[in-house]
């Protein structure tokens, strides 16, 4: 029990007729980094609000810390942190001030405190930026502002949604280190994300689309063990030709250009596709076998429902 | 909780420090208002244009002109030799009252018999021509009063004598000086003005901008966070209300005649009656647009209803029973008994229980929502 911090049972969120969030079931282990991926709008803020108790789930149950999350939100939000997908600081206020202001309300107070902020402020750069006028700060100076804020109270887990949403690659860079450290000193994060190249680093992923929750595994189980079919590339320099010809093959399923190179599944009869593709001039070396990536994944499981 | 209320109550204050604009707004409110309407609401009517036909043109017809004049109700602009001269004056707007003597207005005095004095009153503003009305019976008398001093019983100009007399007493404000009794009212309708704008926008902006949602994900329990946009909001009621008593004193020299401390205290209930009632209306807006509105559907019948403007007792009975919903309606019953009657608060329980009654339910209203809301 102790080892699971958050676990639900067929949660689900109905807004009117629309299913937001569809009887999905996931654990996190402690001390995990949990990644929740999909594209904007498949559920992913709705189900994190569902475990802080800011959205009543229509159906399903589930604890976090231990604590259930329809009865006890009170003991679950003392306990964890939360970075909202949208800023939500006080903009009129100095970053020094919403520290002051959202410690006072964990009941942080002293030297305690003190002792507690210089850490914080260390700990994302904030420390340039204190007097300035929260408003009028760089996005990703607000970003780390916002982490500041989710971490003061030394929560033990940590739900960061879409913290990288926003951000120049190199503080989604740095996030992420932020991200492991956070990890490396023992805290749960869940973080969810529709990049799908940083979330490499994860544990574990869970992929939701629709509502729905479409493969769950490590980013490595999920690229070996996922894709089912054959994930080829062809490497040309006609690769409009290419799309053409391969979206005319029977067996080649979702064509995409990739660098110089065309991507897609294939599920048939290699011999054939080859002969198929030397009538149009395509050489049979240029055809390979590709590693999936985390992207090819969740393509793959979204064309191909609950795997 | 004390911590939590604290750090919120403080974060008001730094944030309210920083938006100049609803900081000068709430402290030169008072006071702008004040003087437009101390000044410009005003049913004391003086000197009104007034043209004159004299026919008799004698010593007891310039007697009575002077009567006319002293009372300092008309102001004679125009002086006429034809009567259709008067109706076209009236006709044009250039005098609001003509006076018509007749020939024998002096030989009648003097011969003891009853004489008619023509007033014709443009009727148009009725608050003009009723006053316009009392006035010339009020000269009247005084006319009367000299002709029977000076021994000349039988005289009667406008009214008949009869066996009952009525008079009438003026208490509180003799005078009917209208500041006297706008000023304490003025005092509620800015308290309702600030004090529900500023709510109304409370919870909805905090909403709108997001913060709302890191709030929620902390240890603050919805009581604490309404109890944190209230009380500085109170303070500053206090404020304002302070500069309004010092404005009415000072400027427009009205007594208090009661206690002010029976004052202050009423006054938080009147306050927070609003501040819950601000925070009601956040609860529904969806957004700060709305939320002004909808504070605007509310102020409108508070000013127009509670008897601010108008007496209540001239209203039906469906809309004097609306009007008890209206904080400012008690309100208005306590500034005017404390500050011009005087009266102790032990005398005005039955404006204060019911105060306290609407205090009570916006605030549980509020609560109520607000838990709904965000639990």
């Amino acid at each position: 029990m102790s080892e699971l911090c958050v676990d639900v049972r067929g949660l689900t969120r109905r807004f009117g007729d629309f299913v937001a969030v569809d009887n999905v079931d996931f654990e996190i282990r402690a001390g995990r980094i949990f990644g929740f991926l999909g594209p904007n709008g498949a559920g992913k803020s709705t189900t994190i609000r569902m475990l802080l108790g800011i959205v009543r789930p229509s159906e399903g149950q589930g604890r976090v810390l231990g604590y259930d999350i329809l009865k006890e939100s009170a003991q679950i939000r003392a306990r964890v942190g939360y970075m909202a997908q949208k800023f939500s600081l006080y903009e009129d206020l100095t970053p020094s001030e919403n520290l002051d202001f959202f410690a006072g309300l964990s009941g942080l107070e002293g030297a305690a405190w003190h002792k507690r902020r210089d850490l914080v402020v260390e700990m994302v750069k904030l420390g340039d930026y204190l007097t300035e006028m929260t408003g009028s700060l760089p996005g990703g100076v607000r970003q780390r502002l916002a982490l500041a804020v989710t971490l003061l109270h030394e929560p033990e887990l940590i739900f960061l949604d879409e913290p990288t949403g926003n951000v120049d690659p190199a503080l989604r860079r740095y996030f992420w280190e932020l991200i492991v450290q956070l990890s490396q000193a023992g805290k749960t994060v869940m973080v969810t994300s529709h990049y799908m190249d940083e979330v490499e680093r994860c544990d574990k992923i869970c992929f939701i689309h629709s509502g729905k929750l479409i493969g769950e595994g490590s980013p490595r189980e999920l690229k070996s063990n996922t894709i089912k079919k054959e994930l080829l590339s062809l490497s040309t320099s006609r690769r409009a030709e290419a799309m053409q010809v391969l979206k005319g093959i029977k067996g080649v399923e979702n064509p995409f250009p990739a660098g110089t190179s065309i991507r897609f599944l294939f599920d048939g009869n290699r011999t054939e596709l080859e002969e198929l593709l030397k009538r149009e001039r395509f050489s049979s070396e240029e055809l390979e076998q590709a590693r999936p990536n985390l992207e090819d994944v969740f393509i793959y499981l979204s064309k191909e429902g609950v795997a | 909780m004390i911590h939590r209320l604290k750090a919120l109550i403080k974060k008001e204050f730094v944030q309210m420090r920083r938006d100049r604009l609803t900081l000068a707004m709430m402290l030169l409110l008072p006071l702008v208002q004040l003087a437009l309407f101390g000044f410009a609401i005003n049913t004391d009517i003086k000197k009104v244009p007034t043209a004159v036909l004299d026919r008799s043109n004698s010593a007891s017809s310039r007697e009575l002109l002077q009567a006319f004049t002293n009372s300092d109700y008309y102001r004679i602009q125009h002086r006429v030799g034809r009567e259709s001269e008067i109706v076209e004056l009236l006709d044009r707007g250039e005098v609001k009252v003509g006076i018509v003597i007749p020939y024998d207005y002096e030989e009648k005095i003097i011969s003891h018999q009853p004489t008619d004095v023509q007033v014709i009153v443009d009727a148009t503003d009725p608050t003009t021509a009723s006053s316009a009305m009392a006035n010339s019976a009020g000269v009247a008398g005084f006319i009367n009063g000299r002709l029977s001093q000076k021994g000349t019983r039988q005289s009667q100009l406008f009214e008949p004598t009869g066996a009952v007399s009525v008079k009438t007493r003026l208490w509180y404000n003799p005078d009917l000086q209208t500041s006297h009794y706008i000023v304490p009212g003025l005092i509620g309708v800015i308290l309702t003005m600030t004090m529900m704008m500023i709510t109304s926008m409370a919870i909805v902006k905090e909403r709108e901008t997001g913060t709302l949602e890191q709030l929620v994900t902390t240890p603050l329990r919805p009581v604490e966070l309404m109890l944190g946009k209230i009380v500085p909001y109170i303070f500053v009621g206090y404020v304002q209300t302070t500069v309004a008593l010092v404005v009415a004193i000072l400027v427009f020299g009205v007594p208090i005649r009661g206690s002010l401390i029976g004052l202050y205290s009423v006054t938080f209930l009147y306050i927070v009656s609003y501040l819950g009632l601000g925070l009601l209306v956040s609860t529904i807006a969806r957004s700060q647009q709305q939320a002004m509105q909808m504070s605007f559907f509310i102020f409108l019948p508070t000013i127009l209803l509670s008897g601010f403007m108008f007496p209540r007792a001239g209203m039906p009975d469906l809309v004097q029973k609306i009007s008890l919903i209206i904080p400012l309606t008690y309100f208005l019953e306590l500034l005017r008994g404390v500050v011009l009657k005087g009266v102790g608060l032990g005398l005005l329980w039955r404006w204060i229980l019911p105060l306290t009654g609407l205090m009570v339910g916006f605030f549980a209203l509020a609560t109520y929502r607000f838990r709904k809301s965000f639990e």
